[in-house]
């Protein structure tokens, strides 16, 4: 008896001494705040089990995101290429990093990650989760050319990281996992939800004829058929978050989602990207190629390439597309500037 | 402690006797009830490994390849002899490009007992103009201009055209709609019910719905891909003729339980 009495008086004096940097301290829950239009149309976001959003949490993946600490020689965040006023995107083709190399692709814009239910993230879907997809650019010798045994270090005798990581995860002991928790929590909060389109949605604002008819042209399949791909008024994504090729080219320099999968049906498949907030997020397409939305529409109008994996959802690739007039183009783009949301790119929550 | 051994004794005596001595099926809970899509072309497998390739060929002797599909399946009915009729308003989305949803397991559980089986292909139009959050976020929607609602099926794919070359299809089924616009008007219903026949429920079971994906474009309406291949939405004729071959799309594989 005595024997087991010591032993549970031994458990229990371990367990205290595990739990001693976080006795009695929880992070504060902060749920995403779901736009009714959200809720009301589509399923609940995808927030993994092991990474709760927390105040604590959200407050220091906020940090991080703007920090330069991050990248190799100091010069960089993720804001540099995830600008806020760019609706979390650049404004150049594609992206220099910290030694003034360019990549090969547009820098994504970022907002409403937490509803790509299928967990592919980047054009090429290499990216199996928020946290994973944070981890890379860190060590990406084109973009923050740095490595995390570095940036772990920085951090860790950084006089106020240590703090933030304990109050967000309840250890002092910061790894880059939870580094990159807190950044995917922050970019979660993200959320575009209220672009004229979205109040017209809700009955909050008028759209005015030539977008009507822009809505017009993008939803009838004899004419933009651009909802297939994009979504509809029932899914204010505006993606299907899936990945297609869309006929920008013959032969593929970038193989996209094939060089991911392996399988050549996938060759020259990149992601669908949402159409909220073109106003702020030019130049368009995976590299960045075109650097207006006139260029992107004459492309689908009249500019399709054939190849083998192009999207059987392209129409007349013979005729180079769907050969839109000028007017119905004119009225396409009012209708898709009127899904930007200027109150998104202004938010202070996202700024730093 | 011998009070305990007892009571667990008797627990295990009664337990025994009560699953042995219990012969009469109208006493038995009711059973689970499973439906697994397998498609084919004309008796040869089809599943998402087989797309991409152009290697079918239809009734009209074109060649195709399928590089999407997925339909909605609803309202499974149970009908007993004496015309009771269980009907489970449900809806699912038979994905076979992602390989998902094609084993449908109904949360509603059958009396034992004979039934007349059958579904919706697609949804009945009391069950159209529902909002499904979850087939909003597949964007299976039909534009309202066509109706609203959703899409039936999505069959993309490709097929050699007259002049040698592949060319995308789009057999995209939905409710058939004339006047498209504010006030679109509806020639006649396109869903349509799926009659597996006479199934004895005698236990848990699965059910198999074989599905000839080339009956799809073969009868009554030979499909000629050359003429029907894209922008189907709002040609209501091509509708009718989705709806006119699906009859013959679906029926009874094998059953166990």
């Amino acid at each position: 008896m005595i024997k087991k009495w010591l032993y549970i008086v031994s458990l229990s004096l371990l367990s205290l001494s595990c739990s001693n940097e976080d006795t009695g301290y929880e992070p504060t829950p902060q749920p995403l705040d779901i736009p009714i239009l959200f809720s009301d149309n589509i399923i609940p976001p995808v927030i993994p089990n092991g990474n709760p959003q927390t105040v604590e949490g959200i407050a220091l993946g906020k940090k991080l995101f703007f920090d330069t600490i991050l990248s190799n020689n100091g010069t960089q965040a993720c804001a540099s290429c995830h600008a806020p006023q760019n609706a979390f995107t650049d404004d150049t083709p594609t992206s220099d990093g910290v030694d003034g190399i360019f990549g090969t692709r547009n820098s994504m814009p970022l907002f409403n990650l937490a509803w790509n239910y299928g967990e592919r993230f980047t054009w090429d879907g290499k990216e199996l989760s928020l946290e994973r997809q944070a981890l890379e650019p860190v060590q990406n010798p084109i973009e923050m050319h740095s490595n995390w045994e570095t940036v772990v270090e920085r951090l860790q005798s950084h006089p106020e990281y240590p703090e933030l990581f304990r109050l967000a995860f309840k250890t002092s002991t910061i790894t880059k996992e939870l580094t990159a928790k807190a950044i995917a929590q922050f970019e979660r909060t993200l959320i575009s939800a209220n672009s004229k389109f979205d109040r017209y949605s809700l009955g909050q604002a008028d759209l005015t004829p030539q977008e009507l008819n822009g809505l017009d042209v993008f939803l009838r399949e004899d004419k933009g058929d651009c909802f297939h791909c994009h979504g509809n008024p029932n899914n204010p994504l505006w993606t299907d978050n899936l990945f297609h090729n869309n006929g920008l080219d013959a032969t593929f320099s970038d193989l996209g989602l094939g060089d991911v999968t392996g399988d050549p049906n996938d060759n020259g498949k990149f992601k669908s990207p949402s159409l909220r907030n073109l106003a702020f997020t030019a130049p368009y397409m995976h590299d960045g190629r075109f650097s207006t939305l006139d260029e992107v529409i004459n492309h689908y109008s009249e500019g399709l390439q054939n190849s083998p994996t192009i999207d059987p959802l392209m129409k007349k690739i013979n005729e180079g597309g769907v050969q839109l007039t000028i007017q119905e183009k004119a009225d396409l783009k009012a209708f898709l500037l009127s899904l930007s949301d200027p109150s998104f790119i202004n938010n202070s929550e996202f700024q730093n | 402690m011998s009070k305990k051994i007892f009571a667990l004794i008797v627990i295990i005596t009664l337990s025994f006797n009560s699953c042995s001595e219990d012969n009469d099926d109208n006493l038995k809970p009711p059973v689970s009830t499973t439906f697994t899509f397998n498609h084919n072309w004309d008796g040869t497998l089809v599943t998402n490994a087989s797309f991409n390739t152009v290697q079918y060929t239809n009734a009209n002797g074109e060649l195709l390849s399928i590089e999407r599909l997925r339909y909605i399946i609803s309202d499974i009915t149970f009908t007993s002899s004496s015309n009771e009729v269980i009907e489970l308003d449900i809806y699912n989305l038979v994905d076979v490009t992602n390989n998902t949803n094609l084993s449908f397991t109904t949360e509603a559980q059958i009396p034992l007992g004979n039934y007349t089986v059958s579904f919706t292909f697609g949804l009945d139009n009391e069950d159209n103009i529902e909002n499904y959050l979850d087939l909003n976020s597949e964007s299976f929607n039909v534009p309202d201009m066509l109706g609203g609602g959703y899409h039936y099926m999505q069959f993309d794919g490709k097929f050699t055209n007259s002049n040698a070359q592949e060319q995308g299809f789009n057999y995209h089924a939905i409710r058939a709609v004339d006047n498209p616009g504010m006030n679109p008007t509806f020639p006649q219903d396109t869903f349509f019910t799926v009659n597996l026949g006479e199934i004895e429920i005698i236990n848990d079971i699965e059910i198999e719905v074989k599905v000839n994906l080339a009956e799809w474009f073969k009868n009554p309406n030979l499909w000629d891909l050359n003429a029907l291949n894209q922008m189907l939405m709002p040609n209501s004729t091509a509708q009718i003729m989705m709806y006119d071959n699906g009859q013959s799309v679906f029926s009874l594989g094998d059953i166990s339980q």
